[in-house]
Order: structure tokens, then C-alpha cells, then sequence
């Protein structure tokens, strides 16, 4: 096992890769009148932590595993071009790459020896969960740790944006993290677990909302996330 | 109950198709039927109630170079419990060759209450080949809460991934009810259309914010994707475009 400071370090919302800047999907949901008050969204962070958290938390793990491999770099393709197939709209896709961006220009400089340069996706950037692995395996966690970092991003993300979006109280905000601490300590188990099989048969859990809100937050002109 | 049904399809070397093999066994009885157009036009005529937990169900599909198949179903098929802590299972296993198209566009598949049930496709199309894909679901007989069913979709083009989509609903499924997944909508589905011969068309959200069409990153193909109040709606929303492939 790694420090424990350096699984905090790379779970935390102020790691400096631009996490503030993204809801989760939240306020397009906020938007659509779907997410209003404290019970709805306790109801979006399980759904999202079972679907998104659950494929990019894997996607981190298998990442991981790839990272001390011979074939790193044709590892880490295969998982470029799994992950797209797992994201059908192209708004989660481009917003994957543009996190990925920004998470690798931050260990670039933090941790120079990582071979990033095996990372593919030239164009928009590799993927978030991609990056994600491959610096968990630097900083030492191990799989499941570096799983965990990534499920635990996808609601505490989500849930900050909660409060900013809906008003709502952050004491309460936080207790819906509480409740949700064993759901997202199990999804990176099952993460961490499910990165042993072949690419094709990695969790491809799907979110209907979560395509059709990322596209209609990408036509907007004034928003207050990115994502 | 156990149940495998083979459909192979090649072209007839005058313009057509003819079905080179076509065999079902109870459940899953396989139907040719006339068509105007070129290509067949194939039926699954449930044999009997089900899926019910326990049954395990295989249809595998084969379209050869040139061919072009159509399948539908004749009702909506409605996973059932069955034996305690059993799964019911569907396969499809479809192959498309360079050329050849195959449409798949069943009826729904409902999930009653206390069901358990996997639906697995796993399709591979090669470069050149043209296929539509419809998966639908229904959540619950009408005012049921639904049992547990997993829709997984598996599609290769040309050797690489082009779409894994693993929608679950019931009580296995956290949060599936609620606003980051289907909103409280008692229907929903997608629907694939990959055309080498149309190029990808750009996202558009529509009716209301319930459907989107999503361009895929792993080639000419479009994802529909949709949730509605009720299965009429949902087809509404997912009928491809008539005649989407010239050798249909």
C-alpha cells in the first residue's frame, strides 16, 4: 500500500486538474427540472456512482494493471478505443479527453518519470481514467485504491456542484456522501476486480440521462460547469 | 427451457437473398415471410409464455456478403419469474459480412415484476457491412415495479470496438429510477444504424429532452438513444428511417 497521503492527495477535489469546473452531469439535470432538492439528489449520485463511476473507476484500474506491462502502449489503446465505444455521446467524450488533458499536465510536472507519452488519444487528449491509472500506479496505490479515487470523483464532484447549483446545505450534501461511502468503497472493489478480464468484457454500464444531458449542456452558451 | 435457433443468410447471385439455413426450436421458432423488396424478412414466433428465470435462449445470426436479413418478432416478450435465484438468458450472436446488412428490430422486451433476466447481443460487423439494432425495454407491466433485467450490447466493426452499452434496471440496480439514469421513465431503448454508405449525422437532443442522436467514435454509425412514457412513444422515437440501406 501506498502513503495514505497520496491516495488522499489524488482523491482530493483540490488536486489542481480542473475537477471544480466539472458537475457531473448535474446542473444539465438541475436544468431539466430532474434534480430539485436534497432527495433527487441522493437519487442522481447512486445512479450516476452505479453507471459512470462504476465504467471509469474500472477503466482506472485496468489502466493501472496495464502500466508496468511490455505492451503498455497497445494496452492502453485497446482501453482508448473500449472506453469511446462505451460512450456514446460525444459530449462525454470530448469532456473525458478535456479532463485527461488537464490531470496530465498536472503530472507531467508532479511526477516527470510516468511514461505518459504511451498514453494514446493524440488528438483530444487521453481519456481521464487513463491518466487517473497511471498515476495511481506512480504514487503507489494500489488497484483498488486507485479505483477508488476514481468512483469517489464522480459523486464529490457532482454533489459540490449540488450545492452551488441547488442552494442546498453542504452539511446535508455531506451526509449523502456518508450514506454513500460503502456503495463507492464496493464499486471500487467490483472496479478493481472487474480489470482482470479481457478489455471487451469490462463493465459497460449505461445511463440514458447522462447521453442525452451532456448533449444538451453542450449546445448551451452561458453554464456555470463545463461539464 | 432450452432453445437454440440458427438463421444463415447469403446472396442468391441474382440481386436477392436466400436463407441457407433456418431452424428454431420451441421458444424460439423462426418464420420466413415474404417481402416486396429485395432481402428476407424473418419473424421470431415465441413458442411459448417467457422468457421465464431458468431459460437459457441462443439465436444465432449469420449474414454472408451481399445478403441482407430483417428480423422482427411477432409480440413483446415478457421475462417472467421463474425457478428461485434463477436468470433467464437471451443471446443473440450475429455476424455481418462486408456488404451485407441485417436489421434487428424486435419488439420489446418487458420486465415484469420479480423477474430476472439477461438480454445479451454481441455483434460483429465487418468493414462494409450495414446493420440496425434495436433494443427496447419496458419497466414493469402496466403499474409494476419491475424485476431485475440487464440489456448488454456488444458491437465490433471492422475488428474494433464500436458500442458496449449495459443498461440495468430492478432492484440490482442502484439509482436506475432516478434522474442520472432513466428519470422515472417506464421506457426506454436505443437504436444503432450503421451505414458505410451514410456518414455519421451530428448529436441533436429531441422531443422534450428524452432522445438524443449520438454519432459513435468507432465509425459511420449513430446511436438513438431514448426514454419515454410508455412503449408506443419509444417506438415512435426509434423507427430508422424507411429503407435506410439500398440492399434492404
Amino acid at each position: 500500500m501506498a502513503a495514505p497521503s497520496l491516495l488522499l492527495l489524488l482523491a482530493d477535489g483540490r488536486f489542481p486538474a480542473g475537477a471544480h469546473a466539472h458537475s457531473g452531469g448535474l446542473e444539465a439535470a438541475v436544468a431539466a427540472r430532474r434534480v430539485t432538492d436534497l432527495a433527487t439528489l441522493a437519487a442522481f449520485l447512486r445512479g450516476r456512482l452505479a453507471t459512470a463511476g462504476l465504467v471509469g473507476a474500472t477503466f482506472a484500474a485496468a489502466a493501472h494493471r496495464a502500466a508496468p506491462a511490455a505492451d503498455r502502449r497497445a494496452r492502453l489503446a485497446r482501453l482508448d478505443t473500449e472506453l469511446d465505444a462505451r460512450t456514446a455521446a460525444p459530449a462525454l467524450r470530448a469532456v473525458s479527453r478535456r479532463q485527461g488533458r488537464a490531470l496530465l499536465r498536472a503530472g507531467r510536472t508532479i511526477w516527470p518519470h510516468i511514461p505518459f507519452a504511451d498514453l494514446p488519444g493524440a488528438g483530444g487528449g487521453p481519456h481521464q481514467p487513463l491518466v487517473l491509472g497511471l498515476l495511481g500506479a506512480a504514487a503507489g496505490l494500489d488497484r483498488t485504491e486507485t479505483a477508488l479515487a476514481a468512483a469517489y470523483g464522480t459523486v464529490t464532484a457532482a454533489a459540490s456542484a449540488g450545492v452551488r447549483l441547488l442552494g442546498l446545505d453542504p452539511y446535508h450534501v455531506h451526509a449523502l456522501l456518508v450514506d454513500l461511502a460503502g456503495a463507492c468503497d464496493a464499486t471500487a472493489r467490483d472496479a478493481a476486480d472487474a480489470a482482470d478480464g479481457p478489455p471487451e468484457d469490462l463493465p459497460a454500464v449505461a445511463a440514458p440521462l447522462a447521453d442525452i444531458h451532456a448533449e444538451v449542456h453542450a449546445t448551451w452558451e452561458v453554464r456555470l460547469f463545463a461539464s | 427451457m432450452r432453445a437454440a435457433a440458427r438463421l444463415v443468410a447469403r446472396a442468391d447471385g441474382r440481386g436477392g437473398t436466400t436463407l441457407v439455413e433456418l431452424r428454431g426450436e420451441t421458444p424460439l421458432l423462426l418464420r420466413q415471410v415474404p417481402t416486396r423488396r429485395g432481402g428476407v424478412t424473418v419473424y421470431v414466433v415465441g413458442g411459448a409464455a417467457g422468457p421465464l428465470a431458468g431459460d437459457d435462449l441462443r439465436l444465432h445470426i449469420e449474414v454472408g456478403a451481399g445478403a441482407a436479413v430483417r428480423v422482427h418478432t411477432v409480440a413483446a416478450s415478457v421475462a417472467l419469474p421463474g425457478r428461485p435465484d434463477a436468470t433467464s438468458r437471451m443471446l443473440v450472436r450475429a455476424v455481418v459480412a462486408a456488404g451485407a446488412a441485417l436489421h434487428w428490430l424486435p419488439e420489446q422486451l418487458v420486465a415484469a415484476a420479480g423477474c430476472a433476466h439477461v438480454a445479451e447481443s454481441r455483434i460483429s460487423v465487418a468493414d462494409g457491412g450495414a446493420l440496425s439494432w434495436r433494443d427496447e425495454l419496458v419497466c414493469g407491466r402496466y403499474g409494476e415495479e419491475p424485476g431485475d433485467a440487464v440489456v448488454d450490447t456488444v458491437v465490433d466493426h471492422g475488428g474494433r470496438p464500436l458500442l458496449r452499452q449495459s443498461l440495468a434496471v430492478g432492484p440490482d440496480a442502484p439509482g436506475w429510477a432516478g434522474p442520472a439514469v432513466l428519470g422515472g421513465a417506464p421506457a426506454t431503448g436505443s437504436l444503432l444504424v450503421l451505414d458505410p454508405s451514410r456518414p455519421a449525422e451530428p448529436p441533436l437532443v429531441t422531443a422534450g429532452g428524452t432522445v438524443a442522436r449520438l454519432p459513435l467514435a468507432g465509425g459511420p454509425a449513430t446511436l438513438w438513444t431514448a426514454t419515454a412514457p410508455d412503449a408506443h412513444t419509444l417506438r415512435r422515437h426509434l423507427t430508422p428511417p424507411e429503407a435506410p440501406l439500398a440492399t434492404a
